[in-house]
Formats: structure tokens, C-alpha cells, sequence
């Protein structure tokens, strides 16, 4: 019924209203398969960052909406991200979620490229002699860009560089970046799910204060009042701001969002130990205070469209796989040299409400679940995005804003898939 | 020799902490437990040392309680509908045996009836149980999850 409705829409703009969209964009496979078209081949994607693969001959496989890819670093320490397909039938050459290689071979046919993606060499030559020049067929390599170690690939070779995208987004990911406490941000390894809902429920899910207290109760219940008090933000002086370009902020806990500043602040009752154990193994007071007071993330959730947040402690990643099908993975974080006490307590942290088993996604997935079975519910439906739409003011940086539990964030991220929905030239890779 | 004597102690024993867990007796299954045991369902099936990387769940005692807590409490919609999942027991090995720690390895199959049809888990089980008068306490529970290296659904029970 779902792809009537929106067959029968003259638009896309039907659907996609500032203030509402349509349900069919949960349900509907054919605008599904646009969006892969018309979204995840024509913008930057989110695939790796930089400490994913640390050494020379690290790898990690990614996906760019359907398309498999390789990000890898070289003997001569290059980042690339490749295309994950032999020249030769199409197999896949990686087949490993990440690690180390000294090059990658087809097993189909042993075709071999090296880290940078150059073919190099391939069984039984002189069959291919005057009819193969190998140096037009190394994998294919995509455009890719960084920032603050956040690698970004592209299927198109004429959008705007990276920065220009990422725009007013790039404050915000500086701040993130603090929560190493003192030392580089790097990744300490990743929980992955799938849910049965459309990506996009997902997208929504990280710039949506108003669910917290209805559905993560039982998380709220298992941490000592003192935390308690700090998630119970809908009436603080929280807030949400369009980043532009279909990035958006949710400021949760304003006082976390410098996570270098107050550092004379007590130290919370929870992390009293950690402290102490810090301050234990000899690390000055300066640097308890700094490591203690980024040890719970920042206080805010960067939504950076299309595919990655930057989610108060760590990176979360979606990838569509079919239109009522989304996997996602939760990245966990810390500081790469940083005290192992730092790190070993982000991780439980992390774990308390992260991932398959944690005590906050399986009730956000029972959500997520619920909302694409209603989708299917009656002829005609929508889904509201106008929450706090009658209270915006201006932001200090000059963007639309709302209060923590607006849906600010939803109307910057629908109107930007709108525009590339709706946008003429598109990459077909 | 096989200790068959043994293995069937010990099979009644996980065939115990299965049906509490089937059945979401939870505060009887934390009666299974040393104090300084730990819960693990690890993301990395063969980490060496668990408390150093990221797992699906790494529980002390107190963790534990706050999950079967959050697991029979009501507050969490995603156990509001829980049905009692059905794992099957079998392959149970006696990898070694001493006085004070008796180290077992078995299979496990977990079905769940999720609104979305049946979802059914593999798992290897390895445990490490201190004899407790004529039973055990669980010192150690390691589930390896097939696929949780990949990736998994969500999961309001325990494995």
C-alpha cells in the first residue's frame, strides 16, 4: 500500500514536509533503493577512523551504502579506501572485519594487489600478454578525506571537499575529540547489531532527547542518583542546532560539551576510584582531573548525515541493508597512550549501555522495531518532525536552535535527504 | 578414564542454571554464583584477557544484580513481552578437574520467540565452577556467541 502512496505523490517534497514525512520512507523498497543512489553514492560517507588502522598493512572493511570497501594503510603509511572487488570476476579480495596483511589476494583466481590497491601480480601472465596492462587494473581507489581522524570516502570525484561538508559540524568534532582525556582519540573495539527498521529510524534515534527518560528507564535505574541527576536533562538549558548540510548537535549536559574546562569541579562519587587509582599510579592532580572528567564522554550527540554520530562517548555507524533491515555498529573510544584504568572504564561504560546486551539498545531497538511495524498500519499515515518547531531562536554561531527535546536535528537531516533525493545529477557507480 | 561420575554432576548443574535462565528465575540463577565470579559474552572469542577489550557483557557480581534487575524490574519495554526462550544442552566435556576448579566446555543452542519469528543463537559455553557442598558455583561463564564477532540482534534475556 505504501509504494501507492507514494507513486500517487506528485513529489518527493509530498513526503518530505518540514514538518512531517511520510511513513513510506520507512516501507517503501523502491524509494529505498533510490536513496542508495541518490544519498550514499553522492555524498561523504563515514567508513574508518584513523586508528582503525594504525600500522602499515592494517586494514578494516566498511560498506558505502551497498558497496564493499577496504580502508588501508601502506608501506609508506597512505591511507587509501578501495573498491573491495577483483578486477578479474568480481570476488571479493577481504573478506576480514580488520587486521593485518601484507597484500590482498582473490581467492578465486589468486589475482594479488598490494595495500594501495596496484595490481601486482596474477597466475599463468601470458595469457593476458598484449590484452591486459595490470597498471588499469588495480582495485578501484575512492576519494577520501579526513578530519580529526574521522575518514570520510566519496563515490563522487566533483562534491565539495570534506571540510566544506562537514561545515559547521567541525567545532563540534574538535570538542569530541577531547574526550581522550590528554591523549589521541582511538577506537577500543566495536559492538555490532542489526534491527529490523529502516535506517533512517536510526538516524532520527541519535538527535532524540525526548525518548531518553520514557525508554532507557531501566538504565536510568541501574546508576547512582548523582548520574541520574545528570541524564535528567529534558528541563535543563540543553539544546539542538542545525549544523547545516544535515548535521545537527543535541546538547544534552551543557556543562560536559568542554570537556578541558571546569576541571577544579568535584569529582563525581562514581569515578572516585578510578581517581584514586590514577592518582596512585603517580598521575599529577592536573591530569586525574583532566582523565576523570572526560572518562564519560561529552555531554552532546553530533548527528553528522548521513551514516555517523559522534554519540556522547562513542561513534555510531549505520549501514542500510534493506529498506526494514539496518545494522549498526557501536564504536568505543578512548585515549590511545592514555592510563589503562581510563581506557578499561570506558569500555564498561560503554558496555553498561552500548551493544547487543547493553541496558539501553535493546529497549531503543524495541522502539525502533515497533515504529517500522506501524509503518505498515492503515493507508495513509506520518510520522511528526515538528516538535519545538513554535519556539526556535538563533544560535550564538547564527544556526536555527530548539530546546534539547526539539526535533531540530530530524528537519536539518530530512531536509538535506530531501535535496539529494531530489537532486538531478547523480552518481549511477 | 572419563570421570562420568563427575560430568553428570556437572551436566545436572548447567542443566540447572539453563532451565533458570529459560525460565527468568534470575534471582535464583545469582544464587548460582561466587561473589568474584564474572558473566562474559565476549565480542573477541579468542581475547586472552577479557577485562582489556570490549565484550557484549563483562559482569561482576554487582553488574550482575543491576542486570537481572533490569531484567525482571518492568521498567524495560524490551522484556515487557519476554517470552521464556529454549536452549538445548549437549557436548558437556570436563576439560579439567581439581579440587577447588573444575573446567567445562559445552554447547548450547538458544531459540528466542521474538515478534519477528524464531531467532536462534549457537553458542560454546565454557565455564569454571568451584565444587559447593554437593552442587557447584559458578567462578567463570564465558559465552561465545556465534557471530558476535559479526554482529548480533539486540538481547533483553542472558545467554
Amino acid at each position: 500500500m505504501s509504494n501507492i502512496i507514494a507513486r500517487s505523490a506528485s513529489t518527493l517534497s509530498d513526503l518530505i514536509q518540514e514538518d512531517r514525512v511520510h511513513k513510506s520512507l520507512y516501507s517503501d523498497p523502491e524509494l529505498f533503493e533510490q536513496e542508495l543512489d541518490k544519498v550514499f553514492n553522492n555524498t561523504w560517507v563515514w567508513v574508518a577512523h584513523e586508528s582503525e588502522v594504525p600500522d602499515k598493512g592494517s586494514y578494516k572493511t566498511a560498506m558505502i551504502g551497498r558497496h564493499p570497501v577496504i580502508v588501508s594503510r601502506d608501506r609508506k603509511n597512505q591511507i587509501h579506501v578501495l573498491q573491495n572487488r577483483c578486477r578479474h570476476r568480481g570476488a571479493t579480495v577481504c573478506e576480514g572485519k580488520h587486521g593485518k596483511t601484507k597484500a590482498f589476494t582473490c581467492p578465486y583466481h589468486g589475482w594479488g594487489y598490494a595495500l594501495d590497491g596496484e595490481l601486482r601480480a596474477l597466475p599463468k601472465p601470458e595469457e593476458y600478454e598484449g590484452i591486459l596492462d595490470k597498471g588499469e587494473h588495480g582495485l578501484e581507489k575512492l576519494r577520501h578525506e579526513s578530519y580529526q581522524g574521522m575518514i570520510f570516502a566519496t563515490l563522487r570525484d566533483d562534491i565539495e571537499p570534506l571540510e566544506d561538508f562537514l561545515g559547521g559540524a567541525k567545532k563540534w568534532i574538535d570538542l569530541f575529540m577531547k574526550q581522550g582525556g590528554g591523549y589521541p582519540v582511538k577506537t577500543l573495539g566495536d559492538h555490532r547489531f542489526r534491527f529490523p527498521g529502516n535506517w533512517k529510524i536510526q538516524l532520527e534515534n541519535t538527535t532524540d532527547a525526548y525518548h531518553f527518560p520514557i525508554v532507557h528507564k531501566s538504565f536510568i535505574s541501574s546508576v547512582d542518583e548523582a548520574t541520574q541527576d545528570v541524564f535528567d536533562f529534558l528541563d535543563g538549558e540543553g539544546f539542538v542546532e542545525d549544523l547545516g548540510n544535515g548535521h545537527s548537535v543535541m546538547v544534552m549536559i551543557p556543562d560536559l560539551i568542554d570537556l578541558e574546562a571546569n576541571l577544579d569541579e568535584p569529582i563525581p562519587e562514581r569515578f572516585a576510584a578510578l581517581a584514586k587509582e590514577l592518582a596512585d599510579e603517580g598521575y599529577s592532580d592536573d591530569e586525574v582531573r583532566k582523565l576523570v572528567r572526560a572518562v564519560g564522554g561529552s555531554g552532546f550527540n553530533l548527528n553528522l548525515f548521513p551514516n555517523v554520530a559522534c554519540s556522547m562517548a562513542f561513534f555510531r555507524v549505520l549501514t542500510p541493508i534493506s529498506v526494514d533491515s539496518t545494522e549498526i555498529h557501536h564504536v568505543a573510544i578512548g585515549g590511545d597512550g592514555a592510563p589503562e584504568a581510563f581506557n578499561k572504564m570506558r569500555m564498561r561504560l560503554h558496555e553498561h549501555f552500548q551493544g547487543p546486551m547493553g541496558f539501553g539498545t535493546p529497549d531503543d531497538g524495541e522502539a525502533w522495531e515497533r515504529v517500522q511495524r506501524g509503518a505498515h498500519a492503515g493507508t495513509n499515515g506520518w510520522i511528526l518532525v515538528n516538535r519545538g518547531m513554535s519556539k526556535l531562536s538563533q544560535s550564538d554561531d547564527g544556526n536555527v536552535k530548539g530546546a534539547v527535546c526539539s526535533e531540530t536535528g530530524m528537519r536539518a537531516a530530512y531536509q538535506k535527504y530531501l535535496q539529494y533525493m531530489t537532486a538531478e545529477e547523480s552518481n549511477n557507480a | 578414564m572419563l570421570d562420568t561420575q563427575l560430568t553428570v554432576a556437572v551436566t545436572a548443574f548447567l542443566s540447572l542454571e539453563a532451565d533458570l535462565l529459560d525460565f527468568k528465575d534470575y534471582n535464583a540463577w545469582l544464587g548460582l554464583w561466587q561473589e568474584s565470579g564474572m558473566y562474559i559474552v565476549p565480542v573477541d572469542h579468542n581475547a586472552k584477557d577479557f577485562s582489556a577489550v570490549l565484550n557484549v557483557a563483562y559482569d561482576d557480581a554487582e553488574m550482575r544484580r543491576l542486570r537481572v534487575q533490569r531484567l525482571s524490574g518492568g521498567e524495560a519495554v524490551s522484556t515487557a513481552q519476554a517470552k521464556p526462550t529454549v536452549r538445548t544442552l549437549s557436548r558437556v566435556r570436563v576439560l579439567s578437574s581439581g579440587e577447588d576448579l573444575i573446567h567445562v566446555r559445552a554447547a548450547c543452542c538458544l531459540f528466542e520467540d521474538n515478534k519477528n519469528g524464531i531467532r536462534h543463537f549457537p553458542i560454546n559455553l565454557e565455564y569454571k565452577l568451584v565444587p559447593a557442598g554437593n552442587s557447584f558455583k559458578i567462578q567463570e561463564k564465558i559465552a561465545r556467541v556465534m557471530q558476535s564477532e559479526d554482529h548480533l540482534t539486540t538481547i533483553s534475556y542472558l545467554f
